[in-house]
């Protein structure tokens, strides 16, 4: 409603900013380095697992999601969501081609 | 009040336009071509929207005209193609997606939850802006040779098949996705952060919740086929071979892209046109809307759901039959939100004070061919009837009794329920009454023979067909030159009644919504004083109250 | 306007306080103004997930389709490039957060500098960018210009990779395939790289205007909001690097 809520924008300083820089870097060292171990299956999985944790981080923290309202926050989640409904709906139709018709 | 009607009129001897209103602010070709006014934006949108319409409808005139007689008589094959193309161009594109949201939406939207504009005004300018430069680069492709691909660009017809305009015409369709998607986005804005004081959810006029659903669909499925031209025009120009089998790529991969927006964008184009009738039926039954929650909710249940039902277009395409039984069960789903909506409306209806004017008759027609437009969706939806029924006259007969009869009607409704507010004069009653009547005669006599010629399996987007279709395909001619006059007289007498219609005053309906408390046609910044909600939606008590203590205080 | 009387008696107090000079005339209050745009540009970015989504959704299908060949086709990306620029990008996310922490506190030379620095990383990025490109030009691994298999059908021809990763052949069939990875690289990369040149150019702008003091007088909205899109572009990089480069290096 207009101007009647008045929660306080949070300033994030630089020492938050500072230790996700640090963990971001760690992350992308992490996943170079998984991507070397053969751990067959669980490849792809562990490289989409880390690009997730750094991309929350990013969301989170640079990007002030953390520290947000409610809107924003359902705003992504929602953001997420669809893309999810585009992915795996799509993927119904591919993954179930092969299993030829009944 | 007379009987048999609500309207209220101010005594005409007396009664004047108010001299400082939205349209006589400024004046010079400069002060519309850069106004920030929602209402001034909203007007350019009607007037480009009306002609769009009208060469959209001069295509389908074309249609009708090859189709009185089984050969190709008018027009060559190839030609016939091109204008069933462009007609379905122009009328999705630059008519049913704009039409409702970008001028009646524009228009009420703000003043409906008491704001002065929509959060971005420079925003909704460019809007237009980005609307019209689509619409004329469609009209440029169409002067240059046009293009025959149908309006669903498929591929591989469309990335190596045919040598037309698909290029210009993506880029028209790729601008005016653009215009969409930031009027959803304003409207979501708008709608969040810019209601009055005491304007919560739940006393929003339904009007606001269905656009609000449509806006959620505007943003988040238009996108997607954005990718989907680009990634088309790229494979043609370059031959990157993402939907070309013989570089591994698959061509069904485009329609999923497609249609994960163009299933969604179905109820982008009839959820405004829900909402008009919300606001119709309630104030022409003096009634609150029965089920208001369970209304509003319902306008949210068809965006969420409409996310996941889009491969129901792909059936017979090739996809796997595992994917078409998921489908074809999540369809039937979208049936339940839509009927909740029919049905909260006649349950508004019942034991209401019902008037007929001309908005309440375009309304009417609205639930009963939308309720047959919706059920033949069923048909469709079923994954055995579809086998047969699907690329028939069946779906263009289906297709057109939801989006004409069910989305023309309602903004026809609109037009006809606001259009005081936006003038400040009535269009004349009679005329406009007959005009409805019409529309909705013609419509039958169009569109209903389809269904059978449909069921009969005639397909559709041929120039010719089998001598025994022809008396269906007569009638459904004949249909469309009364349907044409239907729509060419709401033009005649509502330029007609700009000059010469009776000065409607501030709320001739009696109407409820904030919008009909201030001056028609309303200031530019909308209200005199901020107005201040405090009663629900459709409260005709609390009008009458308002009514009666201003009664006093004039008398006094 | 016999009605206006109607809300007269019940309207709202019209602010008195004196109206900063941006707040525009059909907001109330400056609060409304900010959370307008800031929930504006989220709904873009929610508009720019689902416009690389289907280009992602492409990835996915294609990938599972032509696993080996996606395999091989990322053996030719340079994974010292690659990581360099993730950390690039992500340190110029950084000083864009650090900038959006300046104009917050009302620090010109600091907002300054670290649009600067943002703008100078982001030139670094797009370097190494045409770096890769002009690599993949020149053994003609760009799809639908003369498109060349060797590497694919006889690795040993490309020592450079061969040695590090001993690729078997690809049938022919599969080598094909490569094709439809290189052409998904590139749209994926283009398409980001065409965000980041819009992004730069912006930078730009904001620079001269911060030097001016623009942003550091209370009205900070625009920094904030180009600060998320410059962090979008970062998360999409994030997972490019994931997808693209990293599909199996062992």
């Amino acid at each position: 409603m207009s101007g009647q809520n008045k929660h306080a924008h949070t300033i994030v300083g630089p020492r938050v900013y500072v230790a996700i820089l640090f963990a971001l870097l760690l992350g992308t060292a992490l996943t170079v380095w998984a991507s070397y171990v053969d751990l067959g299956f669980w490849n792809p999985i562990i490289a989409l697992a880390i690009a997730t944790g750094k991309a929350m981080l990013v969301v989170l923290f640079f990007m002030h999601v953390w520290y947000s309202t409610k809107l924003t926050k359902l705003t992504v989640v929602a953001g997420v969501f669809t893309f999810m409904i585009l992915i795996s709906m799509t993927l119904t139709d591919y993954i179930s081609r092969a299993w030829g018709s009944w | 009040m007379s009987a048999g009607t609500i309207v209220t009129l101010p005594d005409q001897s007396t009664a004047r336009i108010p001299k400082m209103n939205f349209l006589t602010k400024e004046n010079g070709l400069l002060s519309w071509l850069l106004t920030g006014d929602h209402k001034r934006i909203a007007t350019l949108y009607l007037i480009s929207i009306t002609f769009f319409f009208f060469i959209g409808g001069a295509l389908a005139g074309l249609i009708r005209l090859e189709l009185l007689t089984p050969q190709t008589s008018l027009m060559a094959a190839d030609t016939y193609n091109k204008v069933f193309t462009m007609h379905g161009i122009i009328m999705i594109f630059f008519f049913l997606v704009p039409s409702v949201p970008a001028t009646l939406g524009n228009f009420f939207i703000p003043m409906m939850i008491g704001a002065k504009d929509l959060a971005l005004p420079k925003i909704n300018l460019l809007s237009w802006y980005l609307y019209m430069a689509g619409g004329l680069l469609a009209l440029y492709t169409m002067m240059i040779g046009g293009v025959d691909t149908g309006w669903t660009f498929t591929t591989p017809l469309s990335t190596h098949y045919v040598n037309t305009n698909v290029l210009t015409t993506g880029l028209a369709v790729f601008i005016a996705g653009f215009s969409s998607i930031l009027t959803g986005l304003n409207f979501i804005v708008t709608i969040h952060k810019m209601r009055a004081p005491g304007m919560t959810w739940f006393r929003l006029p339904l009007f606001i919740w269905a656009h609000y659903a449509a806006s959620i669909l505007m943003v988040l499925a238009t996108p997607v086929v954005a990718i989907a031209i680009v990634l088309v025009a790229l494979e043609r120009t370059l031959g990157i071979g993402v939907f070309d089998p013989t570089k591994g790529g698959d061509p069904l991969l485009f329609q999923h892209l497609f249609w994960f927006y163009s299933h969604p964008a179905v109820y982008i184009m009839i959820l405004p046109g829900m909402g008009v009738i919300s606001e119709v039926i309630s104030t022409f039954s003096r009634k609150r809307v029965f089920g208001y929650t369970a209304v509003a909710f319902s306008s949210v249940a068809i965006a969420v759901f409409g996310f996941f039902v889009w491969a129901h277009h792909m059936f017979i395409m090739g996809i796997s039959n595992y994917a078409v039984l998921v489908f074809s069960l999540l369809t039937m789903l979208v049936a339940v939100p839509s009927a909740i909506k029919i049905f909260n409306w006649t349950f508004t209806l019942y034991k209401g004070s019902i008037t007929f004017e001309t908005p309440m008759l375009y309304a009417f027609g609205f639930m009963g061919l939308f309720t047959i437009g919706g059920m033949t969706g069923v048909f469709l939806g079923s994954s055995g009837t579809d086998i047969h029924l699907t690329e028939t006259y069946f779906i263009v007969a289906h297709f057109h009794f939801v989006m004409v009869g069910g989305m023309l009607m309602a903004f026809l409704a609109g037009i006809h329920f606001w259009w005081p507010k936006m003038t400040g004069r009535m269009y004349p009653e009679k005329i406009s009454q007959l005009a409805a009547v019409v529309t909705f005669i013609g419509f039958n006599l169009t569109f209903f023979p389809q269904f059978i010629l449909g069921m009969l399996g005639m397909p559709r987007r041929y120039a010719s067909y089998p001598p025994e279709f022809q008396i269906l395909n007569v009638f459904s001619t004949a249909g469309a030159t009364i349907l044409g006059v239907g729509y060419l007289l709401p033009v005649l007498y509502l330029i007609w009644s700009l000059k010469y219609g009776a000065i409607a005053g501030d709320n001739p309906w009696q109407a409820t919504g904030l919008e009909w408390q201030t001056q028609s046609p309303p200031l530019t910044e909308n209200f005199a004083v901020m107005p201040v909600m405090d009663h629900e939606a459709y409260d005709y008590e609390w009008l009458e109250k308002q009514q009666k203590e201003q009664g006093v205080a004039s008398a006094e | 306007m016999q009605n206006s009387q109607i809300h007269a008696a019940n309207s709202a107090p019209l602010a008195h306080e004196e109206h900063p000079s941006y707040l525009r005339h059909h907001f109330n209050s400056t609060e409304q103004q900010a959370d307008a745009a800031g929930f504006a540009m989220w709904l873009f970015l929610l508009t720019e997930v689902m416009f690389f989504g289907g280009l992602f959704t492409a990835y996915l299908v294609y990938r599972n389709w032509y696993y080996p060949a996606f395999v091989s086709g990322s053996h030719q990306l340079n994974v010292v490039w690659g990581t360099t620029n993730t950390a690039v990008l992500i340190l110029s996310s950084f000083t864009m957060a650090m900038g959006v922490w300046c104009a917050q506190t009302r620090r010109r030379r600091g907002l300054v500098l670290c649009l600067a620095l943002t703008f100078f990383l982001g030139l670094v990025f797009l370097g190494i960018k045409t770096v890769e490109y002009r690599e993949k030009i020149e053994k003609h691994h760009v799809p639908g210009f003369h498109y060349s298999l060797q590497s694919f059908l006889d690795p040993q021809s490309d020592p450079e990779v061969y040695k590090e990763y001993h690729d078997k052949a690809l049938v022919p069939d599969m080598a094909r395939h490569t094709e439809l990875y290189f052409s998904l690289y590139f749209l994926m990369t283009g398409m980001h790289a065409l965000h980041m040149i819009i992004g730069i150019g912006i930078l730009g702008f904001m620079i001269l205007r911060a030097r001016a003091g623009a942003y550091t007088a209370g009205h900070e909205t625009f920094v904030v909001n180009f600060g998320l899109y410059w962090h979008f572009i970062d998360i999409i990089w994030i997972y490019l690097f994931a997808l693209l480069y990293l599909i199996s290096r062992h």
